[in-house]
């Protein structure tokens, strides 16, 4: 099972390595990690997807806690909290077919971010299933490049724990 | 609160702090990147012990935190003095013993340059410090040593880390040390959830078969008058952990002994006869439960723990109580109603009568066996404290020897280091030195670290090292007799090496004994002679470590090893 946790952690040097290195050293696998600032200079937000069962959560929870830069840890449920990725697709087009790809961008209410004369970047926001599924209808076309930023997730209403 | 502020550098601020936190002793060699604080220890109010390799000052101050239950201070330079630590740290680490640890580093222009005697021993330590610091300006080093001693000494102990690039211990600071630490992310819990606690109260009451299971935590909390309170008051037995030793008297009726691998076979017929088990301060380590599904099946369980993750990490917890192991107890204490369980009580003395601690005394000739070394000790000098290395000897210590107060054995529990032993009985016998302090020891375990000799003799530290020289890295011999049919694969290390002169060869006094009778004579010379000593206790080969659970298999499958002559 996927989980995905909010982790509130000191904006400090070597905060990274710390959480990164308790994943791998005690076996547990990162699907994706996101890090930034918070509206609090002090203070980063992780966003990490972890597969496990719940015992695996709860081991995972309890060991992030123990690092003494971890401020908070929350677990976001998906029916409690909003998740979107950003991805950034360069997929191969020219004239024949670029009318084409702009449908499909619109279908997914992406946007074309760059043209150039045999490729074009679309940038596109969601959950994982929309990016799949606008990555499986461009496939055809010829992905040249993607890069995709990994979850970020708040949760819904007022506060955040 | 606020104190005055006084101009001075970093490597003065240091010793400052280190006086506001009470330390009277560090453990360090010293180099390059460390002169300016050396220079500072010169004349400072702390005693500095020299040893002679970095990693027995890492030990040292492990023993030292173990004998007093201060925190252990030491410190080495840059490069191959920190690298040298890390043994220790992660000896420390894995027993929960507080420590702070001081690294030299490189001036921070060269940092991650590879420069000379660089290593980056912030990242090296992360996954076995409680946590470390790169210090990257002076006005930051007294708050962060605040925080580490705090952070060492609170909570689930542990070592903490701080590395000081030169420049900042020669960088000018108004210095201020902070009366408080206010850490948002570290705020260990002390009191126990008091719905848990009667919960725990009336599992007791409706128990038949309860053991208390002892670990480590009730050292760290000093909470083994509880222990003992409580255990009178159910009428539980009681086994103690490796790293608990000490926390219960061996002479009490109520004591079962050790659990597990080595442990007595009636602590582990009792855990898994049990009903109810009450884990204090113990982490179900895989060589007290042996294998994970068969260890007490039939028990409810209570775990009392002052780290949250230990819970049902490794075994399904019923009634899991996060805190202070000592203010839980007494909690408990106060909830729970005097008990009496007779039939229980029968039988587990019926245990004891008919699979008691044995061995087998040579049938011919003098010749020694190590149990009765320790048998020996008990009786010449019962409140020592006990020290060892890492082997079988180790093993006969904590069976035989009748412990009957806190922080009297001093063991290398989670990472089962050889070579710990010698310079931890040196931080404890500079911790108390009105004890006597012996370090068990195999004739492979001492000499990974017995060039200490030149420092327990030059600091004049009179502890007494008694080799059980058997010829063999024991332990592992009695698997490969056990488990490789006997192919003593780079087991045999006889002759290595005459324990006598080597002592003589560094001033101390060394001592033999070659014969039963001998035994209980050079322990008295020893302990008469207050000199740093060494014993060559010459004993049987073969012995094993008896009984044994095997790799693998449930605790109750114990198997009887002692050699038959």
């Amino acid at each position: 099972m996927r989980h995905t946790l909010a982790v509130l952690v000191e904006n400090k040097y070597g905060v990274l390595s710390r959480v990164s290195g308790m994943f791998s050293r005690r076996g547990y696998n990162i699907d994706s990690l996101t890090v930034g600032v918070t509206d609090d200079p002090t203070i980063s937000r992780m966003t990490i997807v972890v597969m496990g069962d719940d015992e695996v959560l709860e081991q995972v929870t309890k060991q992030l806690n123990k690092l003494i830069d971890v401020i908070r840890v929350t677990d976001l449920k998906s029916e409690e909290s909003v998740e979107r990725e950003l991805a950034l697709i360069k997929v191969n087009s020219d004239v024949t077919n670029r009318s084409e790809i702009m449908q499909i961008a619109d279908i997914f209410r992406a946007r074309i971010i760059d043209v150039a004369s045999k490729s074009m970047i679309i940038e596109v926001t969601g959950d994982d299933g929309k990016i799949t599924a606008i990555e499986q209808l461009l496939k055809p076309f010829g992905i040249k490049e993607m890069v995709r930023t990994g979850k970020v997730a708040l949760r819904r209403g007022q506060k955040s724990s | 609160m606020t104190e005055s502020t006084e101009k001075m550098t970093g490597a003065r601020a240091l010793i400052e702090c280190l006086y506001r936190e009470g330390v009277d002793t560090i453990f360090g060699y010293p180099g390059g990147v460390l002169l300016p604080i050396y220079d500072e220890l010169y004349d400072a109010d702390i005693r500095h012990i020299l040893v002679r390799h970095e990693q027995a000052a890492a030990h040292a101050a492990e023993g030292y935190a173990r004998a007093t239950g201060k925190t252990g201070v030491c410190i080495a330079t840059s490069g191959p003095g920190a690298t040298n630590l890390v043994t220790g740290i992660a000896n420390a680490y894995m027993d929960s013993i507080p420590m702070v640890v001081f690294t030299g580093q490189v001036p921070s222009s060269l940092l991650g340059n590879d420069a000379f005697q660089e290593a980056n021993i912030t990242g090296i330590t992360m996954p076995i410090t409680k946590h470390n610091y790169l210090v990257q300006d002076a006005n930051e080093l007294p708050k962060v040593i605040k925080e580490a001693f705090h952070i060492a000494s609170t909570g689930r102990q542990g070592p903490v880390l701080i590395d000081l690039p030169k420049d900042i211990t020669v960088q000018e600071i108004d210095f201020y040390y902070p009366d408080k630490v206010d850490l948002r992310g570290y705020k260990p819990t002390y009191q126990g959830n008091l719905q848990q606690v009667k919960r725990a109260a009336s599992a007791i009451k409706e128990s038949k078969n309860p053991v208390i299971y002892a670990g480590g935590g009730v050292i760290s909390s000093n909470a083994s008058k509880e222990l003992l309170d409580l255990a009178e008051k159910i009428k539980a037995p009681v086994t103690t952990t490796l790293t608990g030793m000490g926390g219960f008297p061996v002479e009490h009726e109520l004591f079962l002994g050790m659990p597990g691998m080595h442990g007595a076979k009636y602590a582990n017929y009792a855990i898994q006869e049990s009903d109810l088990l009450i884990a204090v301060g113990a982490r179900f380590d895989d060589r007290v439960t042996g294998k994970l599904k068969a260890f007490a099946s039939n028990a409810k369980i209570i775990h009392i723990d002052i780290d949250p993750a230990e819970i049902s990490k490794n075994v399904k917890v019923d009634i899991p109580i996060v805190g202070d192991a000592k203010w839980i107890l007494q909690k408990l204490l106060k909830y729970t109603e005097s008990a009496q369980s007779e039939k229980w009580l029968d039988r587990i003395a019926h245990w004891k009568k008919v699979h008691p601690l044995h061995y087998v005394e040579p049938a011919t000739g003098d010749g020694i066996k190590p149990q009765y070394i320790i048998e020996q000790i008990t009786e010449a000098c019962k409140d020592a404290i006990i020290v060892t290395e890492v082997g079988q000897h180790q093993m006969w210590a904590a069976q035989y020897f009748r412990f009957s107060e806190p922080r009297t054995f001093i063991t290398s529990g989670g990472l089962g280091t050889m070579g710990y032993g010698f310079p931890a009985s040196i931080g404890a016998k500079i911790a108390r030195p009105d004890k006597v302090v012996f370090d068990i020891a195999g004739d492979g375990s001492f000499q990974m670290n017995s060039q200490e000799l030149a420092t327990a003799v030059q600091e004049n530290v009179p502890v007494i090292v008694a080799v059980f020289n058997n010829g063999y890295l024991g332990m592992v011999r009695q698997w490969q007799e056990l488990f490789h049919n006997r192919r003593y694969s780079a087991t045999c290390i006889q002759n290595s090496v005459d324990f006598v002169k080597l002592a003589e060869a560094y001033g101390a006094l060394g001592l033999r004994a070659t014969k039963r009778s001998e035994v209980r004579p050079v322990i008295e010379e020893a302990i008469a002679s207050g000199r740093p000593t060494v014993i060559d206790f010459v004993v049987e080969e073969e012995e094993n470590v008896s009984p044994m659970v095997p790799a693998g298999a449930a605790i109750n499958e114990i198997l009887d090893l002692e050699r038959k002559e």
